[in-house]
């Protein structure tokens, strides 16, 4: 790996888009305006699970400032398939009835008609007015319920894909992964623990509502503005849905209140593309926080049995883990990701992984950060706890004497190259904080975390102006400071400010297909494309120089934002670009660097996590009081949104791990569609999250960049539970650890 | 409904008129449940009477008999106030624990109190220092004691065209103190799971000469737990005393198993808050000795 | 019904606009008054993302009627800078990289002036837990009580 020096990589300016969100002058997915536009308003299904016998929408059309309305009836009938491989794929058919329902309502909140009118409450009158007839059938809420034979069967009709099944089943898929011979491991080995955890459906929880505006040209032509991850992704599904040309869509996307993987698919926009065509006037749709809960993709409550057996001297030697995970009314949990990932810390010369992906009548999932690995982490962080104190040996040091390194073969299949994982332990062990001592009622967890992270397709185009400064444009919507990062990699190889390079996110027609952001992708990736797109502008640049000195080009030398003769040239006077940006017109014209990559694979992230906390044993409430993330981040373009990722992911961990969850009535009512008994962590809930960012160079780019943005979550869930265990001698093995659990836990273990 | 009046009355007697003539329309103090409750689907009012524009409605004043305090007073106003923290620093803790900051903006007493939920944090720490909550309507005013205003949940003693207009809190007693505390997951932000407010009167000799012990969100109404502040009575509030206290109020709870908590869960916590709040408001009295 | 005419005062400026009696300050501001800088996150007081300050006083303007801001002030995020001067808070939020998307920015640094106003010296507890109704669910918190903490010293005219 270069030991190159930089000199904006790695330090931390102001981001370029930070004035206007300071001033609310950036524009969000609410806040697009378009002349004589429509409010959109969407009818939402009061059951779980009910067959549609028929859908009456005449008095909401009767109702004055109504001016269109639709149903499934006005979608295509796009036929289910599933397209993709067993760990990730999607089923369009399924996303179009995801997004109106058709014959069946399959959750509380799915779509069933959706009106334009000319003030939202006009809109959601009129929804009031679609009358609907159900035949009402029995929800399944659980994955025991799906399980159990009898069950009511979502999709009767659907084969599940790797498994035997004797007539219908909810399960939709299984994935596994299998490596020595487990039976042999186990009776090799010295300890085993086992034991079954569960996780509830938990949101990623972002604060900007779902929004689009979407306007419909006569000739066909659709406009989009909206919050995405993903506006090629956007562009596709929707076209796909509405069984149109993707030429005919164009997708810009708006700044975008948080994600978390959960704004990667399509809720909204068919929908308003479709009222905007009935209508002939554009449409916003914005999702009310009711509808965000009920009708948006969560991610997957779970059930994970996990089997760890040892040698006395810590060496694991066999591996089991068999993982359930809802996918909501749908197929497409992350179950395959919660698989590959659950063993992939460490080596295992035995090892068997299964996932399975079951439909129940809850929202169809979606992705959210490091999708499937905190589920599958928790129960085999919280074992490997367990079996630290069972062999009495120090939890960091049972990891390190098992932790995989350089050329350790991941269960899934790759080898890793150059991995942190032992250097996050080590900094962890060396921490204050491992070593301050703790008091009454409270607990220290340790907990590691992996996630592969993604590379994929990026394109970037670097342009310099006439007065020498550069704009970069790409196509990822900057979901935590990614803008910045790009910027920094490109006045790193142009050799300029970082101020004076403008980053750009461009719409589906200004930039070269991109990838979604997601998968902790964007800083290197894209990030790649705009290293090798700015590259390709200081080449040009080099050569422009040259034929103003009358030399060869490879005699003109880029350093610094500076053109140096050298070789036969070497007399020449230096040359910034800021005196070259103003001849680029007289030497062939404007200058502009492009690239495009797709990385087969990404360096994979691993962390740290540190955990104390206090519970309060009359009561169960516990309060996190420290925390520290240790993370591998190869290079750290910018750092202070590296640590702001692994900060934000470890509070969104523990949210998971102590009060976030859905509640559901028996009839499958979500009881808790609001921030107020959701409970995400408030600021008076967290301690500041220590950071130590740790640089193993990633050998696939060519700063060492890895992916940051998902590994943080990964750890929480067992580091926060792992501490629990300190403080109160409980294994909880049921999230979220909320007081009354706890309490009865403390009882239950006193007694 | 598609839209709903809005009136600014100036005069208690016009807001009454308004209030009387429609039985449709609906008080708006500070709106931080009343327009919660839209948004999550209640019909809306034919009409908003808003009260803040009534002279007295916003403003308190605290004198040798007490504090007045108007019914739309701001919660910030309240617990921002710090004579009224002195004298009732129960009360003030419990008006500082409804919502976040931002509500408290808004959020007052007679909101907390007509909602009528039986979680709201104001009511009990009210009828630990022994308010009374004055009302007007067609026949002109009334004043009843805070405990006797709900009647079950979202259900009060109003009758059209009444609304509330203050309240009135006593002057405390020499040596005497209140506490508030409750219980939630979170540390902010949530409702109520359980509300414990005690205060106490002592003797020369720090013995507790008078109690009460109110306990929310464990029954269908804020209620007195006259055991739990027999318990007290007499005491110097050793172990026994605080014992049988958290029995008594865990004995009273008769709460619900819902989103928010148990019914097993809730009692025993009302007996943990009692015993809590007992201790601090004795401390306090203490030092007030 | 016919709308209100409304006469108050946003920013400073004498602002009139109709709304229904239902309306809220949120969506007054947001819709009627194109000051979309106020966001929507809930619409129940729960997130603190469309916090603005009436008569000199933090509320969530969702919970705000638009009609009760007759003759009365408004400020929102897009009265916060003067002239081609970012305030300190909003300064200090930037050097801290105390915001990620972003979208609850404004609410908070409408919050964290509050807060700064009535308590200039703040402890990290209370400035967390005067921000308790502030959802932030991208930074975990800890750079935007850094950067309240720094704008309090900045603000006092503390050395940082």
């Amino acid at each position: 790996m270069s030991e190159r020096k930089f000199k904006y990589v790695g330090t931390r300016p102001i981001r370029h888009d930070g004035v206007e969100k300071v001033t609310g002058r950036a524009n969000y997915g609410a806040d697009v305006v378009l002349p004589g536009m429509l409010q959109g308003a969407i009818a939402r299904s009061e059951h779980a699970h009910a067959r549609i016998l028929s859908i009456d929408t005449s008095k909401a059309e009767a109702l004055e400032g109504v001016k269109a309305v639709v149903t499934a009836a006005d979608f295509p009938d796009i036929p289910c398939e599933w397209k993709g491989g067993a760990a990730g794929g999607t089923d369009f058919g399924e996303l179009s009835r995801n997004i109106m329902a058709r014959d069946k309502v399959l959750y509380h909140g799915h779509a069933l008609a959706a009106v334009a009118a000319v003030s939202p409450e006009i809109a959601r009158e009129a929804c009031k007015r679609i009358e609907v007839n159900y035949e009402v059938l029995e929800p399944v809420m659980s994955l025991d319920a799906a399980l159990a034979p009898g069950a009511p069967i979502l999709h009767p009709d659907q084969e599940p894909m790797g498994i035997e099944s004797e007539g219908p089943t909810n399960v939709t898929n299984r994935l596994a992964f299998e490596g020595g011979d487990l039976d042999a491991g186990f009776a090799d080995a010295d300890v085993v623990i086992e034991r079954e955890f569960t996780t509830p459906m938990v949101h990623q929880g972002y604060i900007e509502p779902h929004a689009c505006t979407v306007r419909f040209n006569e000739d066909g032509k659709y406009s989009i503005w909206c919050s995405t991850q993903g506006p090629f992704s956007v562009q596709m599904s929707s076209a796909i849905v509405l069984a149109i040309e993707p030429n005919l869509v164009k997708c810009t996307p708006t700044e975008i209140g948080g994600g978390f993987g959960g704004k990667t698919t399509i809720y909204l926009e068919p929908v308003a593309m479709l009222l905007a065509r009935k209508s002939g006037r554009p449409v916003r749709i914005v999702m009310s926080r009711e509808e965000v809960f009920r009708a948006s993709g969560p991610t997957s409550g779970g059930r994970v049995r996990m089997k760890l057996g040892a040698k006395r001297d810590g060496r694991f030697v066999a591996g089991d883990c068999e993982i359930w995970l809802e996918a909501g009314a749908f197929r497409g949990s992350p179950a395959g990701a919660a698989a590959m990932t659950g063993l992939s810390s460490y080596t295992f010369p035995n090892f068997r992984i299964q996932g399975y992906d079951v439909v129940v009548n809850k929202p169809k999932v979606a992705a959210y950060r490091a999708p499937g690995a905190p589920i599958s982490n928790f129960a085999v962080e919280s074992c490997v706890d367990e079996m630290a104190r069972e062999l009495r040996i120090d939890p960091i040091e049972l990891r390190l004497r098992n932790a995989v390194q350089e050329g350790d073969r991941a269960p899934y299949g790759p080898t890793f190259k150059a991995i942190g994982l032992r250097d996050t332990l080590e900094q962890a062990r060396n921490h204050p904080h491992y070593k301050t001592p703790l008091g009454e009622s409270q607990g220290r967890g340790v907990a590691c975390g992996f996630w592969f992270n993604a590379g994929m397709q990026s394109s970037a185009i670097v342009s310099v102006n006439t007065d020498g400064s550069a704009v970069v444009r790409t196509g990822n919507p900057d979901i935590g400071g990614s803008r910045v990062s790009l910027a920094m990699m490109a006045a790193e190889e142009l050799g300029i400010p970082v101020e004076r390079v403008r980053p750009v996110v461009g719409d589906t027609e200004s930039v070269g297909y991109t990838d979604l952001t997601g998968g902790s992708r964007v800083t290197f990736a894209t990030g790649m494309a705009v290293i090798e797109a700015a590259q390709d502008a200081v080449q040009q640049l080099r050569e422009r120089a040259a034929k103003i000195w009358g030399v060869d080009a490879k005699d003109v030398k880029w350093e610094d934002g500076i053109a140096h003769g050298c070789n036969g040239a070497a007399d020449q006077d230096p040359m910034p670009l800021k005196v070259l940006a103003p001849k680029l017109g007289a030497t062939g014209g404007p200058v502009v660097g492009r690239a495009q990559v797709n990385p087969a694979a990404a360096g994979p992230g691993f962390a740290t996590h540190i955990c104390d906390i206090e519970v309060d044993p009359e009561t169960g409430r516990s309060q996190v009081i420290r925390y520290t993330t240790i993370q591998d981040a190869g290079k750290a373009v910018h750092p202070s949104y590296v640590e702001g990722q692994m900060q934000g992911g470890a509070v969104q961990g523990i949210g998971w791990a102590l009060n976030e969850e859905y509640l559901w009535d028996d009839d499958g009512v979500i009881e808790n569609p609001g921030f107020l008994d959701y409970r995400m962590p408030v600021a008076s809930d967290v301690p500041m999250i220590d950071t130590v960012i740790v640089e193993v160079p990633n050998p696939t780019h060519p700063y060492g960049v890895r992916g940051v943005g998902e590994t943080p979550i990964v750890p929480p869930l067992a580091a926060v539970a792992n501490a629990m265990r300190a403080a109160t001698g409980v294994r909880f093995e049921q999230l979220p650890m909320s007081p009354p659990r706890v309490l009865e836990a403390i009882d239950r273990n006193g007694r | 409904m598609l839209s709903s009046g809005y009136e600014a009355p100036q005069t208690v007697e016009e807001a009454v008129t308004l209030l009387a003539a429609d039985a449709d329309a609906r008080v708006l103090a500070g709106g931080t449940d009343l327009l919660v409750q839209l948004r999550t689907g209640a019909p809306a009012p034919t009409a908003f009477v808003d009260i803040k524009r009534i002279p007295g409605m916003t403003s308190m004043e605290i004198g040798t008999d007490g504090l007045h305090c108007g019914a739309a007073v701001p919660a910030v106003e309240i617990y921002e106030n710090q004579t009224l923290c002195s004298l009732w620093p129960g009360l003030a803790e419990a008006t500082d624990l409804i919502g976040s900051t931002q509500i408290q903006g808004r959020a007052t007493w007679c909101g907390n109190l007509c909602n009528a939920s039986p979680a709201a944090d104001a009511v009990p720490a009210l009828i630990a220092v022994g308010a009374q909550v004055v009302v007007a309507g067609p026949n002109g005013e009334r004043t009843l004691a805070v405990e006797d205003f709900c009647t079950g949940p979202g259900q009060t003693v109003l009758g059209q065209g009444e609304l509330v207009t203050g309240f009135h809190i006593p002057a405390p007693a020499p040596r005497s103190a209140d506490a508030y505390l409750r219980f939630i997951p979170r540390s902010e932000m949530d409702i109520a799971v359980v509300g414990a407010g005690v205060s106490v009167t002592l003797d020369a000799s720090g013995t507790i000469s008078t109690a009460r012990v109110v306990l929310c969100a464990v029954a269908p109404t804020v209620f007195v737990v006259d055991d739990a502040a027999n318990a007290l009575i007499g005491s110097s509030l050793d172990a026994a005393a605080l014992d049988n206290a958290a029995t008594a109020a865990s004995a009273a709870a008769n709460p619900i198993d819902d989103k928010r908590g148990t019914v097993e869960y809730r009692r025993r916590v009302a007996g943990v808050l009692t015993r809590r709040a007992a201790k601090i408001a004795y401390e306090r009295a203490k030092d007030r000795g | 019904m016919a709308k209100l005419h409304i006469e108050t005062r946003i920013n400073g400026e004498p602002t009139e606009f109709l709304c229904e009696g239902q309306q809220s300050l949120l969506d007054a501001l947001r819709n009627a008054l194109g000051l979309t800088g106020t966001k929507e996150g809930c619409t129940t007081g729960d997130c603190g993302a469309c916090s603005v300050m009436l008569d000199g006083r933090l509320v969530p303007s969702c919970l705000v009627l638009a009609a009760e801001t007759q003759g009365r002030t408004v400020d929102t995020i897009e009265g916060v800078a003067s002239g081609d001067q970012l305030d300190p808070v909003q300064q200090k939020f930037l050097e801290h990289a105390a915001l990620q998307c972003g979208v609850c920015t404004p609410g908070l640094i409408v919050a964290t002036r509050a807060l700064l106003e009535k308590n200039p010296d703040p402890t990290e507890k209370e400035a967390r837990f005067f921000l308790a109704g502030n959802l932030c669910r991208c930074t975990g918190y800890d750079k935007i009580i850094r950067a309240v903490l720094d704008a309090a010293a900045e603000l006092r005219g503390d050395a940082a």
